[in-house]
């Protein structure tokens, strides 16, 4: 089937076959690897991305499903080899050891900020419970998440609004709530 | 794992989708929003020859007022009914099980039909649309009917849909002014309820007007617990009284026993979730 997608700011045509699962188009036929699959279970979250604005398990959405929208994936966060603000905080607070769940962590971690900019421990942990991580114990993904949300707020300074602007850009696509549309 | 492959079709109306289901014969599935039904596939679980995927069909999406009813699109997902004002203000039941559905990812795909045509057992959303007295549109070759909740759950994962019909949306009779908690038990990070209870009163003044009651997991299918809602009309809302009521809701029951909990066990959690769930509505 012919599928028509953008990807990281880039639109794709592609022939796929219905059974293709969103997250092997991406790794497969696009060869954007970043994005992971950790489980066979829906549970880990290593796979998530945005489609049109809202995170998603890439491995439980069908390539065929995204047709005729946009997806954002780990890949399309840095800006002229300067990291997305998510990313530096990761990497700022030590929230990764082995890094196979950070993808999926720092794309969910952009969805929550979406909703809540400035979430407490709790609702950190809470907009987080689709992500699993063996090695770290979650403290320093949480710390993460709320140094990033700090420093992506109205007045971090010019250069990390910019970058932040542009990723918020991308979910001022989402609905209202009641209008039923996607 | 990759799905086996099947046949794809995606059409806009529940009209077509309606043809599509009968043409494809009785080894098409339908797809909503696919977070039970894909993990199926991957795992190979089912090999469905053809997928209906309803995700283009707009009109199975939104929350909508008919006098003194809401009807919830069976396309609308869970991100957007919990989100939903129409829905906190008249159905405030459904907005606090969904809240406990899943995880954020699951909540932006999955949808309300999905789950209540899926029927698992452990699923929190059947046992809200039990304790509320929704009713089921059902499309057909033959055009629609409605079906009653206490009539729609038949068994583990079986509902009264035929295989060739959809489920269009849910009409919730507005419970607008009630109190409302959903108290869940589990164990871990996304996991399924072992036993759940759904709640959700009218106060007057300082007693119990009216109650309903309704029970995740106790069955194959959802469980209203009539005697608890009959012992809590016209009690003071206080937790003794509340908790006296409680003591009836395993009455009746005999849910199975597996590596989660033993029957016995489920039945005090049901007494001990269903005090928590009414003393939270209550004071909330
Ligand atoms: C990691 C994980 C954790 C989860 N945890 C929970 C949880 O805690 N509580 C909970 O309640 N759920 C949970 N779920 C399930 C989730 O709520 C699903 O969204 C729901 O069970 C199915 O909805 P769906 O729209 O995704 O349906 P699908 O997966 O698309 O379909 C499920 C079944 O229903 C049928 N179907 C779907 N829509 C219709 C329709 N309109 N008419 C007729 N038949 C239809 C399909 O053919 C299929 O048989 C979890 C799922 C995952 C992946
Ligand atoms: S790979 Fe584990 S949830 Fe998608
Ligand atoms: S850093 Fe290894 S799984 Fe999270």
């Amino acid at each position: 089937m012919r599928i028509s997608v953008t990807v990281d700011g880039t639109k794709y045509d592609d022939d796929v076959e219905p059974r293709t699962l969103l997250v092997h188009y991406l790794r497969e036929q696009l060869g954007k690897t970043g994005t992971v699959v950790g489980c066979d279970t829906s549970n880990c979250g290593a796979c998530t991305v945005h489609l049109d604005g809202h995170s998603v398990k890439s491995c439980s959405v069908l390539a065929v499903q995204a047709d005729g929208c946009e997806v954002n994936t780990i890949e399309g966060l840095e800006r002229d080899g300067q990291l997305h603000p998510m990313q530096q905080a990761f990497h700022d607070n030590h929230a990764l050891q082995c890094g196979f769940c950070t993808p999926g962590m720092i794309m969910q971690s952009l969805d929550l900020l979406a909703d809540n900019p400035n979430p407490n421990e709790h609702e950190v942990r809470e907009g987080l419970e689709g992500n699993l991580c063996r090695c770290t114990g979650y403290q320093n993904i949480v710390r993460a998440v709320q140094d990033a949300a700090g420093k992506m707020s109205p007045g971090a300074g010019p250069e990390v609004e910019r970058v932040a602007n542009e990723v918020a850009g991308r979910h001022s696509a989402r609905t209202p709530v009641s209008s039923g549309g996607e | 794992m990759i799905p086996a492959a099947f046949d794809y079709t995606a059409p806009s109306t529940v009209e077509e989708a309606v043809g599509a289901l009968a043409e494809a014969g009785e080894d098409a599935k339908v797809l909503g929003g696919g977070q039970s039904l894909l993990p199926v596939l991957r795992m190979r679980l089912a090999a469905p020859t053809t997928l209906i995927d309803l995700g283009k069909v707009a009109e199975l999406r939104g929350v909508r007022e008919d006098g003194g009813a809401l009807v919830i699109g069976a396309m609308t997902t869970h991100y957007d009914v919990q989100r939903d004002p129409l829905v906190q203000q008249h159905a405030a039941l459904l907005a606090r099980a969904t809240d406990t559905v899943a995880d954020p990812q699951v909540r932006h795909r999955g949808t309300f039909g999905g789950s209540i045509a899926h029927a698992d057992p452990a699923g929190d959303l059947l046992a809200p649309a039990l304790a509320m007295d929704t009713e089921m549109v059902i499309a057909g070759q033959g055009g629609r009917r409605t079906v009653a909740a206490a009539d729609f759950f038949v068994d583990y994962f079986t509902t009264a849909l035929e295989p060739d019909e959809l489920l269009v949306e849910v009409r919730v009779p507005k419970h607008t002014g009630w109190h409302a908690h959903y108290e869940k038990f589990n164990r871990v990070a996304q996991a399924w309820s072992i036993v759940a209870v759904a709640a959700t009163v009218r106060v007057e003044g300082t007693s119990i007007a009216e109650a309903r009651v309704g029970l995740t997991n106790m069955a194959a299918t959802p469980v209203r617990a009539h005697a608890v809602e009959n012992a809590l009309v016209g009690a003071p809302a206080t937790p003794e009284a509340i908790r006296a009521a409680a003591a009836h809701a395993a009455e009746g029951t005999s849910p199975t026993s597996d590596g989660n909990a033993d029957a016995d066990y489920r039945q005090h959690l049901a007494r001990t979730l269903t005090g928590r769930a009414v003393t939270a509505a209550v004071s909330g």
